[in-house]
This record gives structure tokens, sequence and C-alpha cells, in this order.
């Protein structure tokens, strides 16, 4: 029982960290809504996709950043245990690395959950969810999503030594992957080499989980979108896994 | 009865790029022991606490702690420990019986009787008040002593501490001390500390090491190192130290004889009743010192230093020679 009591442990720990920390929560929150009320309205008032306001089409994508952006902040954040030198009690405890790993993955899961369902909240209020149902349905999307995204943040906060890297992890990661998602506009009729960095992002497959779910519409069919994002998430863990069995002071 | 040993150290070494920090260093500490790591700042001791606890993978050498190889068997070495870290690893963001909570599911504290244990714990290192705390708002002292709190909560065979007692006041860092040598004694905890208080080794470890460069120069238990000493060192400030020197040395009593500048420094044994003799054939002394041989007079005839290099530790002399102090 060793191994889930540590994996609970941690668990436990994100949970009530994230809980507590309220700017975290605020901020997760209130930069979507600026993409979607600012960015999103100004834009809508001049474009038109697919037949809908330009709000109604990128909130989706909105959520699905959200959950980006949440879920490698949150890989992150173990820089900050390493400063508090927190991570040495982790790192010295009787629990196999994958165990911390999977009570951080699913620690930041939970975190990135609760802030898509905040949004989608919002999102129903202001009529971009169409029905409770496609409110339940984007939620169970939104942990699959998660469940990748958290992975590869894994990966990055192990192997980054200090707060420095941050700036780059946002402008090499966080912002073109947000970019080429598909999140902003639709992706088809782009360029080829756009194209090709579109179609090996995990967030498009997330990106068009999330439109199926709250508008109905899909590019490449859920079957494909979970398929691409488990298969991915299992590589990620993978390599996360490993990445904090090297895990040194 | 064959002695069982809880750690075996054999050629251990650790570098750092150009930097060897443990030079391969041999050590065994016998199941039940209470054992101290002491050495200058730099001297190694943390980085050999750090590849015992599996923190660190070391270089060369080999380690078995509990009877588990630190390089294979990591996993079970850490479920036989406790560690005390310099610098507290408590979680900020917690609070202070949060903390403790987390430690026991990590290292599968029984549930029957956690919350019972934890109450000792708190109460142990005087923490009951403050417990529901975001440890955030704690002191340096408390976090400290949370850590130590945390550190035994689970009953490890074999406890590392770190400079546990850092920055604590005199009356909690007795308590502390008393509360571990009671439990090693109790469940047969092996204890490996290192301490800037040479008097908390001399009082409280059975055996110590003297770490310097990487390199043990010297292990034994505290009497018998200060044994080794021969006596109370003498230091005297004299006009002619050559002469002087040359008298000392005609003493039976008197060893080890230097002289640095107009400082005379030499070893006499039972100074207490020897001293008057030597003064009446001196003459031209300005200025006497007296230390009695202790664990520090031990550390630094092997490290050619005191322990706190950068405290103002000195002595009557250094005190007389301090142009703001007089």
């Amino acid at each position: 029982m060793g191994y889930f009591d540590g994996v609970w442990a941690i668990w436990v720990r994100e949970v009530t960290v994230f809980m507590r920390e309220k700017e975290r929560v605020v901020s997760a929150v209130v930069t979507p809504l600026f993409w979607i009320f600012a960015f999103g309205a100004g834009l809508g008032a001049t474009v038109e996709i697919q037949g809908m306001s330009y709000q109604q089409f990128v909130f989706p994508g909105i959520v699905a950043m959200a959950i980006l952006f949440g879920s490698i902040f949150y890989g992150m954040y173990i820089i900050w245990d390493r400063k508090l030198d927190f991570l040495k009690e982790v790192l010295v405890a009787p629990v196999p690395r994958s165990a911390v790993f999977l009570g951080k993955m699913l620690g930041g899961m939970t975190d990135s959950l609760l802030q898509a369902v905040v949004l989608l909240i919002i999102g129903y209020i202001f009529g971009f969810v169409g029905s409770f149902g496609a409110f339940l349905l984007a939620a169970l999307f939104a942990v699959v999503v998660a469940a990748c995204l958290v992975s590869l943040g894994l990966i990055i906060g192990a192997n980054m030594k200090s707060p420095e890297g941050f700036n780059l992890v946002m402008s090499f990661v966080m912002w073109p992957m947000f970019m080429l998602s598909g999140a902003l506009f639709p992706v088809q009729n782009l360029p080829p080499y756009l194209n090709v960095l579109i179609t090996i992002n995990p967030l498009t497959y997330g990106v068009d989980l999330m439109r199926l779910a709250l508008l109905g519409t899909t590019e490449f069919g859920a079957a494909v979108d979970i398929v691409v994002l488990v298969l991915a998430t299992l590589v990620f863990a993978f390599v996360g896994t490993k990445s904090f069995e090297r895990m040194q002071i | 009865m064959v002695e069982k040993l809880a750690i075996s150290i054999e050629k251990l070494s650790k570098r750092f790029g150009d930097l060897k920090a443990v030079d391969g260093i041999s050590l065994q500490v016998k199941e039940g022991e209470v054992f101290a790591l002491l050495g200058p700042n730099g001297a190694g001791k943390t980085t050999t606490i750090s590849m015992l606890t599996g923190l660190l993978a070391p270089t060369a050498g080999k380690a078995t702690v509990a009877g588990f190889d630190v390089a294979r068997e990591p996993l079970k070495v850490r479920q036989n420990i406790g560690v005390v870290f310099q610098q507290p690893s408590v979680d900020d963001l917690l609070s202070g019986r949060e903390n403790l909570e987390m430690h026991a599911l990590l290292y599968n504290v029984p549930a029957k009787g956690r919350r019972e244990r934890i109450d000792e714990m708190v109460s142990l290192v005087g923490l009951t008040a403050r417990q529901h705390a975001k440890v955030r708002e704690f002191s340096g002292g408390m976090r400290k002593r949370l850590e130590i709190a945390r550190g035994i909560l689970h009953h490890p065979k074999v406890l590392f501490l770190d400079e546990p007692t850092t920055g604590l006041d005199p009356q909690t860092r007795q308590h502390i001390w008393k509360y571990i040598a009671r439990m090693s004694k109790r469940e047969g905890t092996t204890i490996v500390f290192t301490t800037h208080y040479l008097e908390e080794a001399e009082q409280f470890a059975e055996r110590v090491a003297i770490i310097d460069h990487g390199k043990i120069i010297a292990v034994g238990k505290p009497h018998e190192l200060v044994g080794e000493l021969g006596g109370d060192t003498v230091e005297l400030r004299a006009k002619r130290p050559e002469e002087v020197a040359a008298k000392l040395r005609r003493f039976k009593f008197v060893r080890g004889v230097k002289v640095n500048g107009n400082l005379v420094r030499a070893t006499v044994k039972e100074s207490h009743r020897n001293l008057p003799l030597l003064l009446k054939s001196l003459s031209g002394i300005e200025a006497m010192e007296i230390r009695p041989a202790t664990l520090n007079e031990v550390f630094i005839k092997y490290t050619g230093k005191g322990i706190r290099e950068d405290a103002a530790e000195g002595g009557f002399w250094e005190r007389m020679m301090d142009p703001n102090n007089r």
C-alpha cells in the first residue's frame, strides 16, 4: 500500500497548495477571460468563422489554452519546491519516483480540471456552452488534455535547474504550442510548413476535442484525438518518470 | 556475537568538476551508535550525508546503510532512514501538522496511532500551540524544530542529522538532544550527526570522525582523542620566545613546543599542578593563555583551525589584541 499512500500524499499536498494559493487560481482564470472578452470580442466585431461569432469559435480554444498554461506552469513549480528545499523531503522519501510523478501528475490534472471548470461555468453563463451535456463532455475531455500537458510540464520542471529558464519555456514551448494549435483560427488551408507543426502539436488534438464537445465540429474525429493524446501522455509520462528518477538535489 | 554495522563506507568519493568534495573516505558505524562527523565548513560533511541518503550519486566507492547499498537499493535505504537537513526542507505552503501528516503517509506510518505519534512529536519540539499555522509564518528555529520532529516521526533505524541544532536556543538544544539520546537507547536507533557545537559532540557522541578537505583525518571516542593531546594547551607571549621555548623543552611534562612570532605554544600535562612550576623558572612572559584539552583542541590540532572560522571564536589572546576591545 506504500505506493498509493505516496501518490495520495503528494496529490493531497498539490491540491491543498493550489486551493490555498488564491493568486494562482485567480490568475489562471483571469488571463483566459481577457482572451475571450477582449481579444475575442474585439476581433469578433469584424470576423465570423464557420457561420458563428468569433467569440463562440475561440472559446473552446481558450479553454484548451488555459489547460496548457496551467499545466506547464504547474510543472515548472517544481523549481519552487527545489528553491524551498522541500523537494529534498520528497526525493529522500521511501517512495518510488514513479509514485512521486503520478502524484504530481494527478495533482496537476486536478488543478487544470478545476480551472477549466471555472471557465466552462463562465462560458455557460455567457452562452458559449450550449448544454449541460456539452459542459460535462468538455470537462471529461479536459482531463484527457490535462493528463498529456501536465506530463509535459513535469518533464520540463524536472529538468529545469533555475527559474531563469522560465522565459525560454514561454517563448519556445507555450506560445508556439498555443499559436499552432488551431485555438485561434481553423487549421484548414494553411501553408504546408505550418501544417507540419500543427500536426505534431498535441494541443491541436486537445483543441479539436474541446471544439467537438462545445461546438459539435471536429477536424480529426474524437477517436483520433483521444488516441493521439493518450499516446502522447504515455510517452511524456515515461520520459517524465525517467527524469524524476534522475533528479538529484 | 558479531556487532552489526549500521553504516559501512568504502573509499567513497564525490567530485564536482575539479573539486573533490569527498575524497575516498572509509568509515564504519555500528548499530545503535551515536556518531558525529566534525569538520570545518566545506569539509564534505553534507556531501557525505547526501550520498548516504541517496540524494547524490557517488562518483566512486561504495556505501551501505542499514545493510543496503545506497547506489543499488536506494528505496530500501530510504525505508530505514530519517533525515534532518541543514536547510530546513519543510513545506512552506502547508501547516506544521500537515507537513507531519504528509510525512507519515510517505513513510508508511501505520494509520493506527498515527495521530498520537504526530501529537507526541509536535509537543516534543514545543510546537503544539502553532501546529496549525502555515510554516511560511514560522521562524527559523521553529522550522528547524519541525524538521527534527519530522525526521524522527517514523522511527527510523538510522537517523542523519545535518547540523540539527544550529540556530536553536541552548534550552531547546539540550531538550532535543536528550530526546534523541533516549530514543537511540530505547529503540536502538543509529544516529549520525554533524554539528558546529563541539560540546554537543563531546557530550552525546560515542565516536567522532574529524573530516577536512574531503578526507577523514581522525576517528575515535571523544575522550580518547582528547586524551591523545596529552594535556592542556598553554600559549605564552614572550620577549625572547626562543629562550622560553628552550627552557620549556627541558621539562618532562611539556610536549610539542612550537614558536610562532613571539608566541610560544606547548602542551602541558596536568597544567593545574605544573604551571606554577613553569612560571617560576621563566622570565619575560608578557601574557599567557591556557586552553584546557577539549575536542576543540583536537580539532585545531588536526585541521589547523577552529570549527567556526567565520565566527569570532577568539580566546583571551585575540580579544586582547583586538584594537576595538581595549
